[in-house]
């Protein structure tokens, strides 16, 4: 197990979930595509951690971080999509254009 | 006293700032006002008359007005005895007709502003009486100017009394615009306006003979003018188109006495300049002869007295020309008062019959006792007839000429008195004895208002004594008081009064055997020297000469500029308007269509970018991730390959 299966595997789960951002169209989708990329990320931070400084956990900590803020960022997320439920009636991403010109 | 002698003409001009601010409105009030002021400025004038009897010597008094550093113009007041006689005199004689114009002003609808006008006029004639310094004079001799012109053309109504009013300060503005030339040179050659040094550098010699001479001359240019000598008498006649009592004040005893004022106040320059003396002398004896021949033939009352206070203020200038300073200021005090005295029985007579033609007048003195008597007491006193007034000055004036050596002018003078004493018993006679004329007219006269005929009687009074002060066996009469460099004592030269007194006798007794015992026809006499009749009833044409040479061609000129304007600098102004138009039209177009359009083509080109790029905004957050990672994705590539 190199630091390269590690970064192979947070690439495949980035790309995913970029995938699941680019083309969802259940905003929930949306969101868990987002923590997806979250997670891939915090993989990276953990690998490199592990490999180049085995003696601290600058990653671990970074990583910690990072799932204290997309809890959070889920949690704003949902509420949002809640409201946009509520005045849209549906939570299809492609029918939320109020940001239009 | 002397330094609050401002006050003097300052209290008519409150009365006439007050009348026009706050009493025009009320006519007793502002009557009573401008009365007040001037016995007010009489009481005073008395009181400087008295101080100066006391201290003869000349006193100046001065008070800053315009103030720089290289040039002073302070107003100047120049107490000297001519001066006190002059404030007392001019005080008294508009205090006495103020009075008398209670009653012939009582109910004109403009009574206020009569008395406004007569307080202006009050405080000018003063000012100008107390002026110390040539400038000083020049302005209040302008205000009087004015005064006159506002009250000749007081009932602007009558055409006529506009138009006279016009005249009047056309006329007179010529010989003002002399008086300023002269006083540009003398500035220049004195570097001075004020009297007092200006005398001391002639005195001096300081300054050039021909420069005396020409500012002299230019500067009596304004006594001709104000005090209607020949050539610019005729305005004088016409002013009688004002009140009477305005006849009597400005137009005889005062206003066109300014000019024999100025010309003894010149006096230096005229003993300097024996050539000025010549012109001032001939001047006023052509113009007294002149004017007692017109006078000879008119048939308005007033006329007549306008002729011979134009011939009266000759004799004043010829005394003053020929060097009799005394003489001329000792006439003009006594004509003062009796010539007042006749415009105010003018007025009286006016008033009673509501016409000027002595044609149509006679008998008038059964039903008018106070004005016929009066207004005899003046005709023998300006008549000369011993022991009026008259006879004094004028024999005074004889003595002058006589001790002179200047016989042409003394034979001119006696002619002048002649005359005088016919035209004014014709007037008399024709007025007050006889049967009426017109019956109609006759029944309806009466005898005037006490507020009239008292100031008559006063005058009457005044025609009598005043020349008293100057009896020539009196020690110390009228001539140690008002003299030029040395006291002037005319020994009495009976010669001279008994030829005048002759003279006048043998003009009233002409006068009795045409007017009034009828033993001469005056129409006979009319027809016998018809031509000479004819050349005086017109006036010597000098008003058809005027309009001919003057009136006529200044018109025919007016037109041809008027056409002038009209055809080419109208023609120029107008066609630099088109162009202008023009211009600014190409102009327009230049801004609507380049300006405008840069402007709005640069905003349309703008906008139109605008639209097409704001369709990348679709508002999809889908979008936005995905051009966010294709930017990536370059980025990285970018930094990659």
């Amino acid at each position: 197990m190199t630091l390269y299966h590690y970064l192979i595997l947070s690439a495949i789960l980035f790309v995913i979930g970029m995938y699941g951002l680019l083309t969802r169209r259940n905003a929930v989708g949306v969101l868990m595509s987002i923590e997806l990329m979250f997670n891939a990320a915090n993989i990276n931070f953990v690998a490199f951690s592990k490999f180049i400084t085995p003696n601290e956990f600058i990653g671990q900590i970074f990583s910690i971080f990072v799932i204290t803020i997309a809890a959070a960022e889920a949690a704003v997320g949902l509420a949002i999509v809640l409201l946009i439920y509520r005045n849209y009636k549906g939570i299809e991403v492609d029918n939320i254009n109020f940001m239009k010109w | 006293m002397l330094p609050y002698s401002w006050l003097i003409p300052a209290l008519p001009l409150l009365s006439f700032v007050l009348i026009v601010f706050f009493l025009i409105r009320s006519n007793k009030a502002s009557s009573y006002t401008s009365i007040a002021a001037i016995l007010g400025s009489l009481a005073l004038s008395v009181a400087v008359l008295a101080e100066v009897l006391g201290n003869p010597q000349p006193q100046e008094f001065a008070i800053n007005w315009i103030f720089m550093e290289s040039f002073k113009l302070p107003m100047v007041m120049y107490i000297d005895p001519l001066t006190a006689v002059m404030v007392v005199m001019v005080s008294l004689v508009a205090s006495l007709i103020q009075i008398y114009s209670l009653g012939y002003m009582h109910g004109d609808p403009r009574f206020a502003r009569y008395y406004a006008y007569m307080s202006l006029f009050a405080f000018s004639m003063l000012g100008l009486v107390v002026a110390g310094s040539f400038f000083t004079m020049f302005i209040f001799w302008e205000l009087v100017g004015l005064t006159s012109y506002l009250l000749i053309g007081f009932w602007f109504e009558k055409k006529i009394a506009s138009d006279a009013g016009k005249k009047a300060f056309i006329t007179t503005k010529i010989g003002d615009f002399g008086f300023l030339i002269g006083l540009l040179v003398m500035f220049f050659a004195a570097g001075t306006l004020n009297m007092a040094e200006i005398f001391d550098k002639v005195h001096h010699h300081e300054i050039a003979l021909g420069t005396i001479t020409a500012a002299g001359l230019l500067m009596f240019c304004g006594a001709i003018g104000k005090s209607a000598q020949f050539p610019l008498h005729v305005w004088l006649p016409d002013a009688m188109e004002g009140p009477t009592p305005v006849s009597a004040l400005i137009h005889a005893a005062t206003m066109v006495a300014a000019g024999v004022y100025l010309t003894a106040r010149l006096m230096p320059l005229v003993i300097t300049s024996h050539t000025m003396a010549m012109v001032v002398a001939i001047i006023g004896a052509f113009t007294a002869l002149m004017a007692a021949s017109i006078g000879l033939v008119q048939n308005d009352i007033k006329r007549v007295l306008a002729y011979s206070t134009i011939s009266q203020l000759g004799y004043m200038i010829l005394a003053l020309g020929m060097g009799g300073y005394t003489a001329g200021t000792f006439h003009l005090m006594t004509h003062a008062c009796f010539k007042a005295l006749l415009f105010l029985g003018a007025g009286s007579v006016i008033h009673a019959v509501h016409t000027n033609d002595i044609q149509e007048m006679g008998g008038l003195g059964r039903k008018m006792k106070t004005t016929a008597a009066t207004f005899f007491i003046a005709s023998f006193s300006i008549a000369g007839i011993f022991p009026l007034s008259g006879f004094w000055s004028k024999d005074e004036i004889f003595a002058v000429a006589w001790e002179g050596g200047h016989y042409i002018l003394l034979v001119v003078a006696v002619l002048a008195a002649f005359m005088t004493a016919f035209y004014m018993f014709r007037l008399c006679f024709m007025v007050f004895t006889g049967k009426p004329r017109d019956q109609e007219k006759y029944d309806h006269a009466r005898e005037s208002p006490k507020n009239m005929t008292i100031p008559l009687v006063i005058l009457a009074f005044l025609s009598i004594t005043v020349g008293w002060v100057g009896i020539p066996w009196l020690k110390h009469g009228y001539g140690s008081f008002v003299f030029f460099e040395h006291p002037h004592h005319v020994a009495p030269n009976y010669i001279l009064m008994v030829i005048s007194t002759i003279v006048a006798l043998s003009g009233i007794y002409l006068a009795y055997l045409m007017y009034y015992k009828g033993s001469i026809s005056p129409v006979k006499m009319a027809e016998r020297f018809k031509r000479i009749y004819r050349v005086l009833f017109n006036k010597y044409y000098f008003d058809e000469l005027y309009m001919a040479t003057i009136i006529e061609p200044t018109y025919r000129l007016t037109e041809k500029l008027y056409k002038f304007d009209l055809g080419v600098i109208d023609w120029l102004v107008n066609f630099f308007g088109d162009f202008t138009v023009f211009l600014s039209w190409i102009q327009e177009r230049f801004d609507t269509y380049v300006v405008d359009g840069a402007v709005n083509g640069l905003g349309y080109t703008i906008r139109a970018f605008g639209g097409g790029l704001r369709r990348i905004q679709t508002g999809q957050l889908q979008n936005y991730a995905f051009v966010i990672f294709l930017g990536l994705v370059v980025f990285i590539l970018l930094r990659f390959l």
